[in-house]
């Protein structure tokens, strides 16, 4: 009797230390594993994002001193009148609602035919992963070359189907579209590749079916692929629209340093690098910096609301 | 619409998947495809269906040549094993799919794929979307979208084979019953010789490529043609003893046990061959006219309404389905006979069968 009450005392006990131990456990030991990358991101990332919100609202900020006057919007007020921001926002509009549909459409068509036929050459590969392993300083320079109008590679084609050569560094008017060709060229291989491993993975029996059922290529890939495909564009689009809206490396090389020849192609981020470095007016450089973070969210918000009645399945 | 394969071969490289088949199916006849994996039964369901190029031979769908028709033009209506039922339409718009790709009208489509949709009892689905249909009703859909167009030929690749084992009974049945309310002639792919057995009208069975027999299903059973096709079909697997006959008699291999087998007097010396035994084609002989062999009993198993013993003959052991009025004991010897049905003697080299 008394041996068997102690058994069943002690097992409790034994059993409550024991998932103790795992709690502990569960939660001390990943976290302790988690905690460089945590502290990275705090200094790194978070403080600078509360940082720049505190910044954005402090007028006559004066970063030596660290002293501002008071908190307000008196930034915003600024920047919303600055012409060379409004310039700034409208560039970079039309510089993301050209360069990612037309750089999602042509990667689509890409990863389609490489869906057909897999077996990529080293040469179609390097070609393809090229934009995304070399410098953007160095491909600029080479575009730069490309765009020149007296020795461009561009112009040379141009000149194939009898087009004047157009002076695409030096006339204010063809500056933004140089920096959008350029721009569609760096966006093709990140969304190729996504898109071909969407591609992959839709069941190839789908199309098997359609076609003997009759359907053609045109019908299949539109009723089909292209609806199965519909979340890998959704996030495609997400991380190119948030991306671009970012444009500024493109533009440096290009113009040596400048928003453009005229000083007309200002990009939101060029502004926020100059207001910031050149200017060293910080408080609205961070006022420029939320506008941009706000209007980025909003896309995001609304196109992730928009997919959600894309995934059905 | 009648089937005629003739000659058909598909090589894959080196490999050869289906040989040399000559074959006719009825029209609006069942006819299952049936064989052990790697049979080459698929590749034949896709042949007939158009996906998988002929290497040699031809095939006839009545009298037309469409050896070489492409898929859409041949007029079938395929049930893949998976159903690949389109994830991001509904029931109804994947029924309509094959009648949107013929640009039947809207109304018409529609009024036709809820025909369809009674047909398989899926009425109520049909604002569902794949992913949220039972494996059974997913099934349904797929047959559904392969008759719309009204095809002359239904193919079904597996058609049970991702169903649990209960809605495999329930849809075997359903198959039977929408085939032939619809009387169209169906070939369906299976390696269960349940299902190919339990609905079938005829049963082409493949081994490796080659044709082993053709026939009604009851026919495959009671008269195989070859050893492949009796050890192929039957629950337990027929009892296959190998041995030599000798003057008449029948001997194991290694001499341990003999008996005599005078329906087969006629088969050489010395022949080694395999007599095959069908586990209710044995019975206790009640007189001596009809005792094979003595046994003795190894094992019995109670399995309800019926009784499967263990006896031993020499070093073999057969299983049998004794009757229960004779109240056997384990370790009993008992006079065996064989039945007349149920048990054959097979070539062990070829083996081809000795009538």
């Amino acid at each position: 009797m008394s041996r068997i009450s102690i058994l069943t005392r002690r097992l409790p006990r034994q059993a409550e230390g024991e998932r103790q131990r795992i709690s502990v456990r569960t939660f001390a030991e990943p976290l302790a594993y988690l905690l460089p990358f945590f502290i990275g991101l705090a200094i790194f990332t978070l403080f600078p994002i509360i940082n720049v919100f505190l910044l954005s609202f402090k007028e006559d900020y004066r970063m030596l001193s660290g002293e501002f006057s008071r908190y307000g919007l008196g930034n915003y007020a600024f920047i919303l009148k600055d012409p060379y921001f409004i310039n700034g926002l409208k560039n970079t509009a039309i510089y993301v609602f050209t360069v990612v549909p037309v750089s999602t459409v042509l990667a689509l068509f890409f990863a389609y035919m490489l869906n057909k036929k897999l077996r990529l050459n080293p040469l179609y590969q390097t070609a393809f992963f090229l934009p995304m392993v070399t410098s953007v300083i160095a491909v600029g320079l080479a575009w730069k070359w490309i765009f020149n109008y007296d020795y461009g590679v561009l112009n040379f084609f141009l000149s194939l189907f009898n087009i004047d050569p157009i002076n695409w560094l030096n006339n204010p008017h063809y500056g933004l579209w140089a920096i959008i060709i350029y721009g569609i060229w760096s966006y093709l291989p990140f969304t190729i590749i996504l898109l071909l491993s969407g591609l992959q993975n839709i069941d190839p029996l789908y199309a098997t079916a359609a076609r003997v059922d009759g359907a053609s290529n045109f019908k299949i890939f539109f009723r089909i692929t292209l609806p199965l495909l519909a979340p890998t564009v959704g996030l495609v689009l997400i991380v190119n629209i948030i991306s671009a809206s970012k444009v500024f490396n493109e533009l440096f090389p290009l113009f040596n340093g400048k928003p453009g020849v005229a000083y007309n192609l200002y990009t939101v981020v060029y502004y926020i690098y100059e207001v910031f470095y050149v200017k060293w007016r910080l408080g609205q450089a961070g006022a420029a910096a939320v506008i941009l973070f706000l209007i980025v969210l909003v896309f995001t918000m609304v196109q992730l609301y928009l997919q959600r009645n894309w995934k059905h399945y | 619409m009648k089937i005629k394969l003739e000659g058909l071969t598909k090589k894959f490289g080196s490999t050869v998947a289906v040989d040399n088949l000559t074959v006719e199916f009825e029209s609006g006849r069942l006819t299952a495809l049936l064989g052990p994996s790697g049979c080459g039964k698929s590749t034949m369901l896709y042949m007939l269906a158009g996906i998988t190029p002929v290497t040699q031979g031809r095939i006839y769908f009545d009298n037309e040549d469409v050896t070489t028709l492409a898929p859409e033009k041949r007029g079938v209506g395929l049930v893949f094993q998976n159903y690949a039922l389109y994830p991001h339409m509904t029931v109804l718009e994947n029924i309509c799919f094959p009648l949107e790709i013929q640009k039947v009208p809207r109304k018409e489509r529609i009024a036709r794929a809820r025909e369809m949709a009674e047909l398989v009892h899926v009425e109520e689905l049909l604002d569902r979307r794949p992913a949220q249909l039972s494996g059974g009703q997913q099934q349904r859909v797929a047959i559904a979208r392969a008759l719309v167009k009204k095809p002359r030929l239904l193919l079904l690749d597996e058609p049970l084979s991702n169903l649990d084992a209960r809605l495999r009974l329930e849809m075997r049945e359903e198959i039977r019953r929408i085939q032939q309310e619809t009387s169209i002639t169906t070939v369906f792919v299976t390696h269960d010789q349940e299902e190919a057995l339990s609905i079938s009208d005829a049963v082409l069975l493949m081994k490796l490529g080659v044709q082993q027999q053709f026939a009604r299903p009851q026919e495959l059973y009671d008269d195989p043609a070859n050893a492949f096709v009796a050890e192929f079909l039957g629950i337990p697997p027929i009892n296959k003893l190998h041995g030599v006959m000798r003057n008449g008699v029948f001997e194991l291999e290694d001499g341990s046990a003999a008996c005599r087998l005078p329906r087969w007097n006629g088969v050489a010396e010395g022949k080694r061959v395999i007599l095959a035994v069908r586990a209710e084609s044995v019975f206790i002989a009640g007189n001596e006219n009809d005792r094979v062999f003595d046994a003795d009993i190894t094992q019995i198993y109670k399995l309800g309404k019926e009784e499967l013993s263990y006896l031993r003959f020499g070093s073999c052991e057969i299983r049998a389905y004794l009757s229960r009025e004779d109240e056997l004991q384990v370790n009993q010897v008992v006079p065996v006979g064989l039945k007349e049905k149920g048990v054959f003697l097979f070539d062990a080299e070829t083996g081809a069968r000795y009538r």
